[in-house]
């Protein structure tokens, strides 16, 4: 089978996998359906960085969003859902602003696509990369420092007011 | 291996799933040996014999387990949530069996030798959790929503210690791909990064107690993430039945539990790799070659099994509390240190 071919087949159930699970995500009347039909999104999401090359970002990806994200939004909906028999009201609300920043938001993504120059200056072969990640290493260390460091700031930051709320609960 | 089964097929896709089988073949055999090896350990530890009569010594009772297992009836609780209860046992299979992609079984067999080898493997572990999580929820089971919670959140916490040992091993090896960390230690039981690898003597000598911390470190959180006495309480029958899977039957369980024991396998390999040499032989070049590489990784895979297993029939139970401690105020500060000094040491 000629390998463009098959790079097509296997895109095409990627993105099928992210749209409609996805769907799912934002149609669902079970909020415990959405959250766990997140993680087909992630993985389909994961895959397609894979597919392009990408593979820190693709195992990033299921580092950050399937291991962190999606664990901690189950344990809010199951813990909140269930234990508390509270009922989670999923319905339609606020119809014109949610439609208004549906459409600029989606302006801005296809113009930031139309405007993008996809295959030009920059693009180095994919066969010539090796390893992606000793070069994500030096540039986080080297021109990308201030970002690193700002961004491990925030995180301490909300590890220590994680802290705090989780403490001042005891002590009640 | 790779071009010699293209030659045979002819065809890509056809080599990659035929590569892409031979790890569940190991495991299955793997899981018959371990359950085998289990009972037997636990019952001649309480001073018992264990099942005599199908086979000499109860040798064929996995097999017969097998076999019951497979006809028994397949029950989803009325109550339940029939999809996802349908769903969780191949979620947590499939996330454990993702990982075995990245096992160097071998010096010529490796599923996927990406770079980033064990950095996919502490990412797609979570997959494992949310399916636990799934199996909890569907059953609509006060004990398996306990259970699954308890070991979603015993699964995240080891992962922080866990991830700094292997991180301190990255820093010595340069590496995240596992078949290169394997051949990092080749050469030899003294080149085997327990023993602080193949360094300068000065840096060896200073890197072993370090190593040695570390592995241990590592072992403990091993056994957390499989869920196994003295972690077991996501488990515990004396309080939840039987956690998550309690109300799993028939081929349902039988997943579950393959995928335990797949698991253990592979932290046990894990381990292996990043502490005793992978699968190259403690003699150097002596009983190498690509199937001693198979025979070398499986026995020290399965001595670590066997470890797991002495540990479980021999230790209590810990309780939620102190299972917290154990991992944020001993195992997690021993690591930090310990990546510390072994980063010190290596820019000496």
């Amino acid at each position: 089978m000629n390998s463009l071919q098959l790079f097509d087949i296997i895109f095409y159930i990627l993105a099928v996998t992210v749209l409609a699970s996805a769907s799912v995500v934002v149609f669902s009347r079970n909020i415990v359906y959405a959250a766990f039909s997140l993680l087909f999104t992630f993985f389909g999401v994961a895959g397609l960085y894979v597919l392009l090359n990408a593979d820190f970002l693709a195992i990033t990806q299921l580092m950050v969003y399937v291991g962190g994200i999606l664990v901690l939004i189950l344990f809010g909906v199951m813990l909140t859902n269930k234990v508390v028999s509270v009922d989670i009201k999923t319905g339609t609300l606020q119809v014109v602003p949610a439609a208004i920043l549906v459409a600029l938001t989606a302006g801005i993504l296809i113009a930031i696509f139309l405007s993008t120059n996809w295959i030009g200056a920059g693009v180095t072969n994919l066969a010539e990369v090796k390893s992606t990640a000793p070069k994500i290493g030096e540039a986080l260390i080297t021109s990308h420092v201030l970002l690193f460091e700002v961004a491990s700031v925030v995180l301490l930051v909300a590890i220590v007011g994680a802290a705090m709320i989780a403490r001042r609960e005891k002590t009640q | 291996m790779d071009q010699f089964l293209q030659s045979i097929f002819g065809d890509t896709i056809l080599t990659h799933v035929f590569m892409s089988v031979l790890p569940l073949l190991f495991l299955l055999v793997c899981a018959v040996v371990t359950i085998y090896v289990e009972m037997k350990m636990a019952a001649h530890m309480q001073d018992r014999l264990a099942y005599m009569r199908t086979g000499w010594h109860g040798t064929l009772q996995p097999v017969a387990d097998i076999l019951k297992l497979l006809q028994k009836e397949d029950i989803i609780p009325a109550s339940a949530d029939k999809f996802l209860f349908m769903l969780a046992p191949y979620i947590v299979f499939v996330g454990t069996y993702a990982a075995f992609a990245v096992l160097p079984f071998s010096s010529s067999y490796i599923g996927s030798a990406v770079d980033l080898g064990l950095f996919y493997v502490i990412a797609v572990s979570a997959l494992v959790v949310v399916g636990i999580l799934m199996a909890g929820w569907a059953s609509n089971n006060k004990w398996s929503l306990f259970g699954a919670i308890r070991s979603a959140s015993q699964v995240i916490s080891y992962e922080i210690p866990a991830a700094l040992a292997v991180l301190a091993v990255v820093m010595i090896t340069g590496t995240m791909s596992m078949n290169e960390i394997t051949k990092f230690q080749e050469g030899g039981i003294q080149n085997w990064l327990i023993f602080g690898g193949p360094l300068p003597i000065v840096h060896k000598l200073l890197l072993i107690p370090v190593m040695i911390v570390l592995a241990v470190v590592y072992y403990v959180c091993s056994m957390a993430e499989v869920n196994r006495t003295p972690f077991d309480i996501p488990e515990a029958e004396s309080e939840l039945v039987q956690g998550y899977n309690t109300e799993f039957t028939g081929m349902k369980f039988a997943i579950f539990y393959l995928a335990e024991y797949a698991n253990l396998f592979l932290v046990s390999a894990i381990a292996v790799v990043l502490f005793f040499g992978g699968w190259s032989s403690p003699f150097g070049s002596f009983m190498s070659g690509p199937w001693w590489s198979l025979f070398w990784f499986s026995l020290k895979g399965m001595l670590f099994v066997c470890l797991n297993i002495w540990l479980r029939w021999t230790l209590p139970r810990l309780r939620v509390d102190q299972l917290m401690y154990v991992s944020w105020k001993v195992l997690v500060p021993f690591a930090l240190v310990c990546v510390v000094l072994v980063g010190a040491i290596m820019v000496m």
